[in-house]
């Protein structure tokens, strides 16, 4: 280079909008308090990690989504992986179990058992978990709008494997709010839900305190089109809208708060999302301690799933999604998560096959005994560049936080389609800086292979028999059980629902009397209403 | 040519998303892609069952009905669709579906009377562009 002549660098700017500078020094890091700012692993703020020792002491979970036809070709699949060294199951329901209809509802037509596993009543919880020892494995339920009836019939699982509820370890999903913003597996209006988050909030933190209740999750609203920042900033807003209605029953923040849990996204710029998960660390302490007032320390501990990607990976060439999902692994180990899912390489196409599944897992266990991972805690703490744009991370979290409160609270933002319009726009800009080759998609809009032919994937094949299959099933259910029993049942819960009571008790009668969750959820729909979507572009 | 339909009125299209999949980004990015396209585009919102998009379709007097399904349910829902389209005398509204559509299927799809299929990843321009290909077509077909 000439002397005195200016370098051109290009500009960054991360997706959350933080201008990126070539290099960074100890003049970024002036006023940089250690105490304050990072504290010790396992001491407050917890930005380097909730745990002194974190993955030296034990490496992250590893948790697969999974799910798929019937419950007893899943449980096949889910005992494969545990098999090769999965430590804990991820549950996923097929579209009818998760908007609460039985698989015989004239709506489940064609979707039964496709995006993941049916489950129309506590005999399908069974044999989903037949010869799967739960006191040994944890378990997820991706499970929103009917998690309150999928949680009583996991614990109901349990009790009849000798487990009692004191001692069951798991997570359910839980997290309505999300669902209106980016998922859409919404059924019951917005306040009505909430009161069921709080109703299983209160069980779990009276009646199984290793079960948490709720995975509040910044991961949909970011795949559909949120920033990194806003993706932690709206999750933030929901857990508190969710703590909010769990204080007003009279419950204190250090019995609620260590119930929370978080599912974060883990795609996009790698320092972004390091940086992300340390901010939003730190964050949730700062939150619960100043805004709450929380004194245990397991109070202010922000525990997270972060994984999956899907947004990040692509159709064409669909192996490079492979090599995504190592690098994706890497930043969700550098952020130090508690617990890890990857997407499947072959995602975009199918219901991941066997082998895709054991690939990720691969690509997670090669990442924590191989590579030097669980060796030593937040290896990147001390970095100008990752110490600064933690704190940029964490100012630009708070930001969203504050538009949400302009717009009048989450509440408000979700039933107006303030947060679902300004996300949607986001992604079409996306899309669009993609067609214009202003974000790279290697393979994609970059490097393009002329040659390149349809790709290798095994698609998963449905079987339509399987549907048929399921329904009989119901039909016996229906048949054997005492229907006195179940009516009465359904007849207590329309009563309590109707009034202030917490449904838990009622739903456990309810599932371990076999009534399907259909006939639970029609209940449900009866007493509370249905959400009526506000439909704007 | 029919009064009222000069040929070059703006397209009509109804986004739906009919069924129980509840992921919306790839539909309101079309939507909006087409909307920018010099489409009127109208979205259904989610959970729609085949009726209502047909209704929909017959009230909004649209050309094109574009269908977004990401659950696998595509080959039921299609089937569904065209033969209601049928019973309510729309069979001229052109049919597009978009999503989780292996290759496979995308013939099936063909065979079951949908005029354009466009998987995950597809252009948005290239969708505009069928979608005025094809309701020009067809207003050529109507005026001829």
């Amino acid at each position: 280079m000439a002397e005195g002549k200016k370098e051109q660098v290009r500009e960054v700017v991360l997706e959350s909008g933080i201008p990126v500078k070539p290099r960074y020094g100890p003049e970024d890091l002036q006023g940089f308090d250690y105490a304050c700012d990072l504290g010790d692993p396992g001491e407050y703020p917890y930005t380097r990690g909730i745990h002194p020792l974190m993955y030296r002491y034990r490496p992250w979970t590893m948790r697969q989504y999974l799910g798929f036809g019937t419950p007893r070709e899943s449980n096949e699949r889910f005992r494969y992986l545990i098999s090769i060294g999965q430590n804990a199951l991820n549950v996923a329901f097929d579209l009818p179990s998760q908007m609460g209809l039985d698989s015989d509802d004239p709506l489940a037509e064609g979707e039964v058992g496709r995006v993941g596993m049916a489950v129309d009543s506590l005999r399908d919880m069974e044999e989903a978990f037949d010869r799967i020892p739960l006191g040994e494995i944890s378990t997820s339920l991706t499970i929103n709008a009917p998690a309150a009836v999928m949680m009583a019939m996991y614990l109901a699982v349990a009790e009849k494997q000798g487990l009692p509820r004191a001692r069951v370890a798991g997570t359910a999903q839980n997290d309505i709010l999300k669902e209106y913003i980016g998922r859409g597996a919404w059924v019951y209006d917005i306040d009505p839900s909430i009161r069921m988050i709080g109703d299983t909030i209160e069980f779990c933190a009276r009646e199984a305190p290793r079960y948490n209740p709720v995975s509040v999750c910044g991961y949909h609203i970011r795949e559909s089109g949120a920033t990194p920042a806003q993706e932690i900033g709206y999750a933030y807003c929901i857990a508190m809208a969710y703590i909010d209605d769990t204080l007003a029953r009279g419950l204190t923040i250090d019995e609620v708060a260590p119930r929370f849990t978080f599912n974060f996204n883990i795609y996009g710029n790698l320092w972004e999302q390091v940086a992300k998960f340390r901010a939003a660390r730190r964050l949730w302490a700062r939150l619960m301690r100043d805004h709450y007032g929380a004194r245990e320390p397991r109070s202010m501990w922000m525990r997270m799933i972060a994984g999956g990607g899907g947004s990040g990976l692509t159709i064409r060439e669909p192996e490079n999604n492979l090599i995504r999902g190592a690098y994706y692994a890497l930043a969700s180990a550098l952020g130090g998560a508690q617990t890890m899912a990857l997407c499947c390489y072959d995602e975009g196409y199918t219901i991941p096959s066997a082998k895709a599944s054991k690939l990720s897992l691969r690509t997670m266990q090669i990442l924590a005994e191989e590579m030097g991972l669980s060796d030593t805690v937040d290896p990147l703490a001390g970095s100008y560049y990752i110490e600064t744009l933690t704190s940029q991370m964490e100012e630009k979290i708070r930001e969203a936080m504050r538009e949400v409160e302009r717009w009048g609270g989450i509440v408000k933002a979700v039933a107006e389609g303030l947060i679902q319009r300004k996300v949607s726009i986001q992604a079409y800009q996306e899309q669009r800086a993609l067609k214009a080759g202003q974000v790279v998609k290697v393979g994609v809009n970059k490097y393009v292979d002329p040659t390149e032919q349809e790709p290798d994937i095994l698609l998963y094949e449905f079987d339509p028999k399987l549907a048929e299959g399921q329904i009989a099933r119901l039909n016996e259910v229906r048949r054997t059980r005492h229907w006195e029993e179940v009516r009465r049942c359904l007849e207590g819960l329309r009563q309590q629902a109707r009034g202030q009571q917490n449904l838990m008790p009622a739903i456990i009668d309810a599932v371990r009397a076999y009534a399907t969750l259909g006939e639970i959820t029609a209940v449900f729909k009866d007493t509370f209403g249905e959400f009526r979507e506000p439909v704007a572009l | 040519m029919a009064p009222g339909s000069p040929a070059d009125r703006p397209v009509r299209v109804l986004v739906a998303k009919p069924g129980l999949d509840g992921h919306d980004k790839g539909a309101k990015v079309v939507a909006r892609a087409l909307r920018d396209a010099g489409m009127e585009v109208i979205y259904s919102g989610l959970h729609q069952t085949v009726e209502q998009v047909v209704n929909a379709a017959l009230q909004e007097a649209v050309d094109v009905i574009g269908l977004s399904i990401l659950s696998g349910a595509h080959l039921t829902l299609c089937q569904k669709l065209r033969r209601a389209l049928d019973a309510a005398d729309l069979r001229d509204v052109i049919v597009v579906v978009g999503g989780v559509i292996p290759g496979k299927d995308a013939e099936r799809l063909k065979a079951l009377g949908i005029d354009g299929v466009f998987p995950g990843g597809a252009d948005l321009q290239a969708i505009a562009e069928f979608i005025h290909g094809a309701v020009a077509a067809r207003r050529a077909r109507e005026a001829g």
